[in-house]
């Protein structure tokens, strides 16, 4: 109730956003943002971190976007960005996009269809200078081939029909690249069509953008400037913010306990709380054993005490859930009561606790003879945090953790290799929609499925779900996944993330999105009312 | 003497011979390399692409080749490409060397201006009140972790009194620059200074207590000529040995003053290149430390001569 109450004004707060542009926009000055860490490199395509999607993302355009100024993402709130128009062929099997002509790289280059063409050819590997990582791949694993027609159209050829597939290219996570700069240069000086061009990286320091004078977009961007520096004291960056010395906090940076001391030093920033569609997750080495047990494994589902972990770590306003981000922000998760029937999200702690307890009593363990168990996590607060919580309540069926903090730039590359027998991650997920994170974090043939999970009979509801035209019928679909998901302890889901982002009174236009943190950077109806 | 510089000079160069075997060998057993944190942004590890990027690297090369690579370039003058940001290590490393140098000097003048004096104060003071409150601010410069100290004069000097920015888009004028630096210079400083003036004093009582003392202020001498000038002179070998190794050792404290003031210098940045495994980095990083560190001992070795003549190195 209370995070639907939330949710409400949330939007309310965002309509009334939308609805102030009368107000003149003025032109002009330069709109400053601390970043939280050291980014990886400013090639999008290659990360699969809002550190480089922030920045970023107004380098660049799409082909269709979500709307910057639309607080959720949805099919409805795709925009043309550099098609201009869009249309499925009769077999739904052709997606043909009409190219808007004009428009031209930073570098003056002329933007065309082979652009578009050759981005995709990246992405799925048919292009020579190919992506040196590639995490996304399996969006597009159905695509066939991009054909051309000229130079304003591109059509994109499906081995299937996928309903959704437009989703994907509305993302944050799918701009357009230029055909003619190599893809190391795209990592280090990118060049795109968007409303900021790309001035300076310094590595640790800061990173620049001035206006794309010639953008395509008459008028945009409104401020001349966007310029980062990079923090990475928290309470450094904070203090920053508070003192009035940066225009916005890094998207989602502030955490629920901090978000306390933000308001009531800088009681006038506008500090906005959303679901982050970043989930902390459960996941277990079935390879390891005793855990190649599903007894075992169901047992430590069962200890789980959802409510306690959000209690703790945010006041309860973190969301519980399944595999899809839950009502109201999520456009395809279970409400609360669909939840509860679950296998392990019962109500009731203390019966699963007692049934967790039997199932490890018949194999052997009791309280004074419990399981020895290393829960690794990634060494970062949000990480080491909820495993912590993981830890005490394991305990409840006669599994003794203990904390296994794994230096953080090693983390992905030790679940990878399967160095860990139970673990506590975060995982993010791209777009509200169930291809995304279905067949990227549960399919047998994703490389970041990172536990490996492969059920034939889940890919297949996958795929089913994935062609299904009806909305309804393919949400029924969604759910019978969940409900498997839950029985074969795939990436257990503790919660939902909430996170909030904060500016300062003055800058105007910008409108967080409540469904995705790496869809709206875009920056360009920002502006400064100073 | 001059037979000895050249002795000092030979082994100065066996030291960092061996000081760059320690380095690149030590820097390769730590666990995760580069291509795993290349990835680890990427939130998976794909094996094909991996030994694709560690063949780019030369990282598939056996460990001898690699070393006398960097070493091959070295002695030309190149530094190698940094992993991460893929520039010249060159371009990374030189445009943050004079932040760090200033800081750094800044908060050895600091050590000194303060530490030396306050120690003389604290030594012909002694068991005054004076002396006990000198001591106190001492041992909690000593006790103080500068990281916490750090913070409380970033909240006193940002959030109250706004005398500093955390934020700035350009650097301004030199003096300017020196006046911002100081502030976190003086935070990495107070820790030196408290060791300085407490070596100061203890090295100051032994020395007043000497006969020859006893001997100036029998014949008259001011109290001024016997602490500054009989006192201080021959207490302060001491204290130029440990001004030397904190000078070696103040890297250690302006990491932790870099990334609390946010100072875009080199100590901060080698602590991330430490994280991102960026070897040519790290190693041509560490080696130019391990350089100013055999330097300054050499100075060091050499100003007791000028400081002390009963001094001599032999030929």
């Amino acid at each position: 109730m209370r995070s639907k109450l939330a949710f409400a004004v949330a939007l309310s707060v965002a309509a009334t956003t939308v609805a102030l542009p009368a107000l003149a926009q003025k032109q002009g000055g330069t709109l400053r943002i601390y970043h939280r860490d050291n980014l990886p490199s400013a090639s999008i395509h290659e990360e699969a971190t809002i550190s480089t999607v922030q920045p970023f993302m107004g380098v660049f355009n799409n082909l269709v976007v979500f709307d910057q100024q639309k607080p959720l993402n949805t099919m409805e709130t795709i925009v043309p960005d550099l098609a201009e128009s869009w249309a499925w062929d009769s077999t739904n099997t052709k997606l043909t996009f009409k190219l808007r002509q004009g428009v031209k790289w930073h570098d003056g280059k002329p933007f065309t269809a082979k652009d578009v063409q050759c981005t995709w050819n990246k992405l799925t590997g048919k292009d020579p200078d190919d992506f040196r990582k590639n995490p996304r791949a399996i969006w597009w694993q159905n695509l066939k081939e991009v054909t051309v027609n000229g130079d304003h159209e591109a059509t994109f050829v499906l081995n299937r029909p996928q309903p959704s597939f437009l989703m994907m290219f509305a993302s944050g996570y799918t701009p357009v690249y230029p055909c003619h700069v190599s893809t190391k240069d795209m990592r280090t000086n990118p060049i795109g069509t968007g409303p900021f061009k790309f001035v300076e990286f310094k590595r640790g320091d800061s990173v620049k953008f001035a206006r794309n004078p010639d953008y395509w977009k008459k008028g945009k961007p409104h401020v001349d400037a966007i310029e980062w520096k990079v923090i990475e004291n928290r309470s450094t960056r904070i203090l920053a913010f508070v003192a009035g010395e940066f225009d916005m906090t890094f998207g989602t940076d502030v955490t629920i306990p901090l978000l306390k001391d933000v308001t009531s030093q800088a009681p006038k920033a506008v500090c906005e709380l959303a679901p982050t569609y970043v989930s902390s997750n459960l996941i277990i080495n079935p390879k390891a054993p005793p855990f190649s047990d599903p007894k075992v494994r169901r047992a430590m589902a069962l200890a789980i005490d959802r409510k306690a972990f959000i209690e703790i770590l945010s006041n309860g306003r973190d969301d519980i859930s399944g595999a899809m981000l839950p009502p109201p922000a999520g456009v395809w998760g279970m409400p609360p009561e669909e939840l509860q029937k679950l296998p392990g999200y019962s109500a009731d702690v203390e019966k699963s606790r007692a049934e967790g307890r039997k199932i490890m009593e018949g194999l052997g363990y009791s309280e004074a003879k419990p399981l020895p168990v290393k829960v690794a996590t990634r060494n970062i607060a949000v990480y080491r945090d909820p495993a912590v919580i993981l830890i005490d309540q394991l305990k409840k069926v006669h599994i003794a953790g203990e904390l296994d903090v794994v230096d953080t730039s090693i983390w992905h590359a030790k679940v990878t290799r399967g160095e860990y027998a139970v673990g506590l991650n975060l995982t993010g997920v791209g777009v509200d929609d169930p291809d995304v994170n279905l067949y990227e974090n549960y399919s047998c043939n994703s490389e970041r499925n990172l536990t490996k999970y492969c059920n034939k009979d889940v890919d297949a509801l996958i795929d089913k779900q994935s062609q299904e035209l009806d909305v309804g019928k393919r949400k029924k679909v969604v759910w019978e996944i969940e409900h498997k998901l839950a029985e074969d302890l795939a990436r257990p889901i503790i919660a939902y993330q909430r996170a909030a982002t904060c500016w300062q009174p003055y800058v105007k236009g910008f409108v967080l999105h409540q469904n995705s943190i790496y869809n709206n950077w875009r920056y360009e109806d920002v502006w400064l009312d100073k | 003497m001059g037979a000895y510089i050249v002795r000092r000079l030979l082994l100065m160069l066996v030291t960092l011979v061996g000081m760059s075997i320690l380095i690149f060998v030590m820097l390769r057993l730590v666990p995760g390399n580069i291509t795993d944190i290349i990835f680890d942004s990427a939130g998976f590890v794909n094996p094909a692409q991996k030994a694709k990027i560690e063949r780019q690297l030369g990282l598939d090369q056996p460990i001898v080749v690699q070393y006398v690579n960097w070493i091959g370039g070295l002695m030309k003058g190149d530094l190698g490409y940094a992993y991460v940001s893929e520039k010249p290590a060159i371009d990374e490393i030189l445009p943050r060397i004079p932040v760090t140098a200033k800081l750094a000097a800044l908060a050895l003048i600091f050590s000194v201006l303060f530490g030396v004096p306050l120690g003389v104060l604290s030594a012909v003071r002694q068991n005054t009140a004076l002396d006990y409150v000198l001591r106190v601010i001492s041992l909690s410069g000593l006790s103080l972790p500068s990281f916490w100290l750090g913070l409380l004069i970033l909240m006193g000097f940002v959030h109250f009194l706004g005398w500093i920015p955390i934020y700035r888009s350009d650097t301004g004028s030199m003096w300017e620059e020196l006046v911002l630096l100081s502030i976190p210079a003086a935070a990495v400083g107070f820790r030196s200074s408290a060791l300085v003036m407490r070596l100061t004093r203890s090295s100051m009582l032994e020395v007043l207590r000497q006969d020859y003392i006893r001997t100036a202020r029998a014949k008259g001498a001011s109290e001024g000529s016997i602490n500054y000038d009989h006192a201080l002179r021959n207490a302060v070998l001491p204290v130029v040995t440990i001004i030397g190794i904190e000078a070696a050792f103040l890297i250690g404290g302006l990491i932790v003053t870099e990334t609390v003031f946010n100072i875009p210098g080199v100590a901060r940045f080698l602590v991330e290149a430490i994280r991102w495994r960026d070897y040519p980095i790290v190693q041509n990083l560490v080696m130019f430390i391990a350089i100013i560190v055999v330097l300054v001992n050499f100075l060091v070795d050499l100003m007791y001569v000028a400081l002390d003549p009963r001094i001599k190195y032999e030929d």
